[in-house]
């Protein structure tokens, strides 16, 4: 232990000047700022040859597949299509009540007469269709292989992995192994979405079945059960309350995905109508549209997640009996039924009576704009200039005249450079040697930019700073990781990608943060935040984008407010819970001890909260990185980008690297993350 | 008080050992090996002996009561012997059938019919009604609806619960829950009752009361029972017989005033050390020889407890005789002998 406190400074001191020295002495050499060509490991050819073969060895199967899916999928969008709207409306509404009780009833028979109102049905119908026929297959799925793992420990091992990288290799990515397997159109959609949606139904059930308490097994086991009788009414009943959960989360995921793949199998349903319109520029249509989204969002959240809650001890709504449940499904469906029948409006609303006031909305935004273009527009130059080029391109490279107002003379450069040192020097002075070494490797980020170090640079600092963290395995993976992001090809865009999300996360975790506080203070904040943050998560993600391109068009600057918006509510939430969970004996023991206000909050609260508030950030990562590919639709380059290219070409070797790149840079950051909770909650 | 009754429940040189392949070092027949060297041969491998070489009989209709802390292998004994957990090693027989050389569908037919357990918390199934968690046992039986309903009906007014039926496990107090886990593990109305620390979630009082429930309970029913806890007091007050263990073994079996006046070594003395004994020993556990003398004096019966003894000594008594049944006096108790006995005077005591 000692030999390590001495050994990681030198270490990290040996590290640092070999860093300048590459960035001053080796600035000629071209080698050191471009990964050499003659390096590139041809991954993506590889990937392509070996899935060409796959896919000539087994299309028949896929498409096979694919042709026996088509027939549900077709009959059931053929149904909903033929059922009057009214009969549907009022289904729905009785399903939700049963669940929620009348204000879960109340709220999805409002959000679907919206989607009625306002000319959308035909197009949110076909998205539900592929939502219901996707959460039956991806709930049974799920169900299967949770009760595999739950039952083997080995297939646990490899489930569990497999469900790591399937969180996080971005949903595009393996779109493209899919289109090639299983063809062009709405299946694959159906498809795509099944895959994507079934592991969190997987391991809900796994945790639900590893957290039946061991007493109420045997419980089973002495009441005679046979293993079957004991799986069916003891296991699994006492582990249902999980797994609604999980039906709540895959129900969400699966809209999330079919919205998704509108992109790939367009197919007249809501995502292609929003994506369409966001193409056009008809601001006032997408947001008509991505409110659609938005409602099927809510209504599926809220009915799925209140036959989740009905469950937990604390409901008290029970709704109706089952055959009493039964006899009002079939008396509802017969009277809407004739009534739709006898009153055409009831049925198919007609167009004389759509309420669609997009031109209004054009106008206002445009109006908007128009008088607030300034603002806007200065607020994001301010943003470009000062933070996201700097961080991006450093500030060689982006501080002139025009921008800064001044230029970056070899004075300014030498009082920038006397300043860190000066920094770091009292650092020292005060033996806070991370902090001495952490000021002129930011000031150097800043100085030189993220995409302006040198690969080398990366190579031996990040597997440090892994070390430092969490040591040998994590190094392994993270060394591993940066190799192949090198090696094949993709390190400038993997550079663009993590400049965006770490601009991104720094401004969730200060943003984030302080609302997190605020709201950890007042009841009231908290009431406000919640049920916004609430949506924000619900929301498919493509949603966000409607409003950031609406007011600020494509590029960086909007991508990081979409992901921002997305990424924060983790920051938020683990805050306000971190803050709130402190437990009020230690805050009476630093009362007593006579702390003030401030110290019983910066020793005390943040202190005990930090675990917490560490889970957050290591949350927004992910969120940031994961919004970050579906930011890409809005303008951004780097993997994202690289991804969608991939896509538009059918490019699987290519998609899937920079997929797996993606995949590797969250898995990386969250490993250290996690290695340094374990740590500090110790 | 059980007569000598035939044993029900009893199991030999049971192990219960966790580590790499236990059963390597098992290959011998029963009582053919060393103990200690087992057990050191065990520890140096790395293995952990959750109960080792634990043996007891069991009378029918006798309460046996395992007492230990936790850790010393009580609840694992408990589990052997249903087989909820499998033993390493030993032999266990229910009426001379020996348990480890069933199938386990067999062992299933005998768990339906002849075992009942409780649990510390309770293990009810949450989805179910109390009716619907107490008719369980009769469901997995196969047992018609309406029959297995009737038949809990009955469990739960033998356990004073009537009025909640409908109710489900998370609207009841612990003290109600245990009701129901009591319910439960009797419906099916088998020989060997096993409780593993039933009422030890329970607030003092609750304990206390269902205490007294249980040996209601008991005098009605009369079954085998297996019944684990980790208080001293407990044991006492409910066991006809006590066996103490400590790190897997068995550290002393007798009934409640054998232990009491005869601690096997310091572990069980510190136990008994707190225990108000007049609540334990019976007069003729300590009574003097009879000194023949014809005089008016209180008699009692052998098996009177001390507390009830010293009631009888006011200014003129200064003798109890002890008279059994048949009228024939076996001893005498004097305050002297009564003092003693309660300082824990080595000499007179056992």
């Amino acid at each position: 232990m000692l030999a390590e406190k001495n050994i990681l400074p030198i270490l990290w001191g040996g590290v640092l000047v070999f860093s300048a020295l590459v960035m001053t002495l080796g600035s000629d050499l071209k080698w050191l700022f471009e990964f050499p060509e003659s390096l590139h490991v041809p991954i993506a050819g590889f990937l392509d040859w070996i899935m060409l073969g796959f896919v000539d060895l087994f299309k028949w199967l896929f498409r096979f597949i694919s042709r026996v899916l088509e027939w549900p999928m077709r009959g059931v969008q053929g149904f909903l299509e033929w059922l009057p709207w009214l009969t549907f409306a009022s289904l729905a509404t009785f399903i939700a009540w049963q669940g929620g009780g009348r204000r879960t009833g109340i709220l999805t028979l409002v959000l679907l007469l919206y989607i009625v109102i306002v000319g959308y049905w035909y197009e949110g119908i076909n998205t539900l269709s592929l939502v219901i026929i996707c959460i039956p297959l991806a709930v049974l799925l799920g169900f299967t292989l949770g009760v595999w793992g739950h039952k083997s420990p080995k297939a646990n091992a490899v489930i569990q992995t497999t469900l790591d990288f399937m969180q996080t290799i971005p949903a595009f990515a393996y779109l493209i192994p899919i289109l090639l397997l299983f063809g062009f159109g709405p299946v694959v959609g159906l498809i795509a979405s099944v895959i994507f949606a079934t592991p969190p139904m997987v391991r809900n059930t796994i945790l639900g079945l590893n957290r039946v308490p061991p007493e109420v097994r045997e419980s089973g086991t002495m009441s005679g059960c046979t293993p079957r009788q004991r799986f069916w009414w003891v296991e699994v009943p006492t582990a249902f309350p999980q797994m609604l959960i999980g039906v709540n989360q895959t129900t969400m995921c699966a809209l999330g995905m079919v919205i998704i793949a509108a992109i790939i199998g367009g197919f007249e349903d809501i995502g292609w109508e929003v994506l369409g319109r966001l193409r056009k520029a008809q601001f006032g249509q997408s947001i008509l549209a991505g409110m659609v989204i938005v409602c099927l969002a809510i209504i599926l959240d809220r009915i799925t997640l209140s036959y989740a809650k009905r469950q937990l001890p604390t409901e008290s709504h029970t709704g109706l009996r089952i055959k009493q449940f039964i006899v009002g499904f079939i008396g509802i469906s017969i009277i809407s039924y004739i009534l739709a029948m006898f009153i055409e409006p009831l049925r198919i609303w007609p167009k004389s009576l759509e309420f669609y006031p997009a031109d209004t909305m054009n106008a206002l935004v445009f109006n908007i704009i128009a008088n607030f273009g300034d603002v806007l527009e200065t607020s994001k130059n301010q943003m470009q200039y000062f933070v996201l080029l700097p961080v991006k391109l450093g500030f060689t490279r982006s501080i002139f005249p025009i921008t800064w107002g001044f230029a970056l003379t070899p004075t300014i450069i030498g009082i920038y450079w006397f300043i860190i040192f000066l920094g770091a020097a009292i650092a020292l002075y005060f033996r806070h040697w991370k902090i001495a070494i952490a000021i002129p490797f930011i000031a150097g980020i800043l100085y030189f930019g993220i995409t302006g170090v040198s690969w080398v640079v990366y190579l031996v600092v990040l597997p440090l700073f892994a070390f430092s963290l969490g040591g040998t395995r994590v190094t392994l993976f993270v060394t591993g990781s940066l190799i192949f992001l090198m090696v094949s090809g993709i390190w400038v865009p993997a550079l663009v990608s993590i400049y965006l999300c770490s601009v991104a996360v720094a401004i969730c975790i200060i943003l984030g943060g302080l609302m997190g506080i605020w709201a950890s203070t007042s009841e009231r904040i908290s009431a406000i935040i919640r049920p916004i943050n609430d949506t924000l998560q619900t929301l498919p993600q493509f949603v966000l984008l409607i409003p950031a391109v609406m007011f600020f068009r494509v590029g960086d600057f909007t991508a990081l407010l979409a992901i921002v918006a997305y990424a924060i509510v983790p920051m938020i939430r683990y805050t306000e819970q971190g803050l709130r969970t402190v437990s009020p004996t230690a805050i009476e023991a630093g009362i007593t001890s006579g702390c003030t206000p401030a110290q019983i909050f910066w020793q005390i609260k943040l202190k005990l909260a930090l675990p917490q508030i560490l889970v957050g950030i290591n949350q927004t990562t992910l969120f940031g990185l994961n919004m970050l590919v579906i930011a890409a639709l809005v303008g951004t380059t780097g993997l994202g980008q690289q991804i969608y290219l991939a896509l538009s070409k059918v490019d699987a070797g290519g998609g899937i690297v920079a997929g797996l790149g993606m995949a590797l840079i969250a898995m990386s950051a969250d490993r250290m993350m996690r290695a340094y909770i374990s740590r500090t909650s110790k | 008080m059980p007569s000598a009754n035939s044993v029900k429940l009893s199991c030999e040189s049971l192990w219960k050992v966790y580590g790499n392949n236990p059963e390597q070092y098992f290959t011998d027949e029963i009582g053919s090996f060393n103990v200690e060297e087992k057990f050191q041969n065990l520890t140096e491998n790395g293995s952990i002996i959750a109960c080792g070489d634990v043996k007891f009989d069991i009378p029918t209709g006798s309460i046996f009561i395992i007492m230990g802390l936790s850790g010393s292998g009580k609840s694992t004994v408990l589990r052997c012997l249903s087989r909820l957990v499998e033993p390493s090693f030993g032999k266990v027989e229910l009426d001379g059938l020996d348990l480890l050389n069933q199938s386990p569908k067999d062992m299933i037919e005998i768990r339906r019919h002849k075992m009942g357990m409780v649990f510390q918390n309770f293990g009810l199934l949450p989805h179910l009604n109390v009716l619907e968690n107490v008719a369980f046992p009769l469901k997995a039986q196969g047992i018609s609806k309406n029959e297995r309903l009737a038949r809990a009906n009955e469990m739960i007014d033998l356990v004073g619960l009537e009025g909640r039926e409908n109710s489900y496990p998370h609207q009841l107090s612990g003290g109600q829950q245990q009701r129901v886990g009591i319910a439960r593990s009797l419906a099916a109305e088998p020989e060997v009752w096993f409780l593993d620390e039933p009422f030890s979630a329970l607030d003092p009082l609750i304990r206390t009361q269902m205490q007294d429930e249980f040996l209601r309970l008991q005098r009605q029913l009369n079954k085998t029972i297996v019944f684990v806890t980790h208080d001293f007091h407990e044991a006492l007050r409910l066991a006809d017989t006590i066996c103490i263990m400590k790190d897997g073994q068995v550290v002393q079996i007798g009934t409640p005033s054998e232990i009491v006046l005869a601690p096997a070594d310091d572990y069980v003395k510190k136990f008994t050390s707190e225990v108000p004994l007049w609540k334990i020993i019976e007069a003729q556990s300590i009574m003097e020889p009879p000194d023949g003398k014809e005089v008016d004096r209180p008699s009692v019966k052998p098996d009177t407890l001390l507390e009830e003894v010293m009631r009888l000594f006011d200014g003129k008594t200064e003798e109890v005789q002890i008279v059994n049944e048949s009228g024939e006096c076996h001893g005498v108790l004097t305050p002297v002998s009564i003092i003693r006995a309660l300082y824990r005077d080595e000499k007179k005591v056992g």
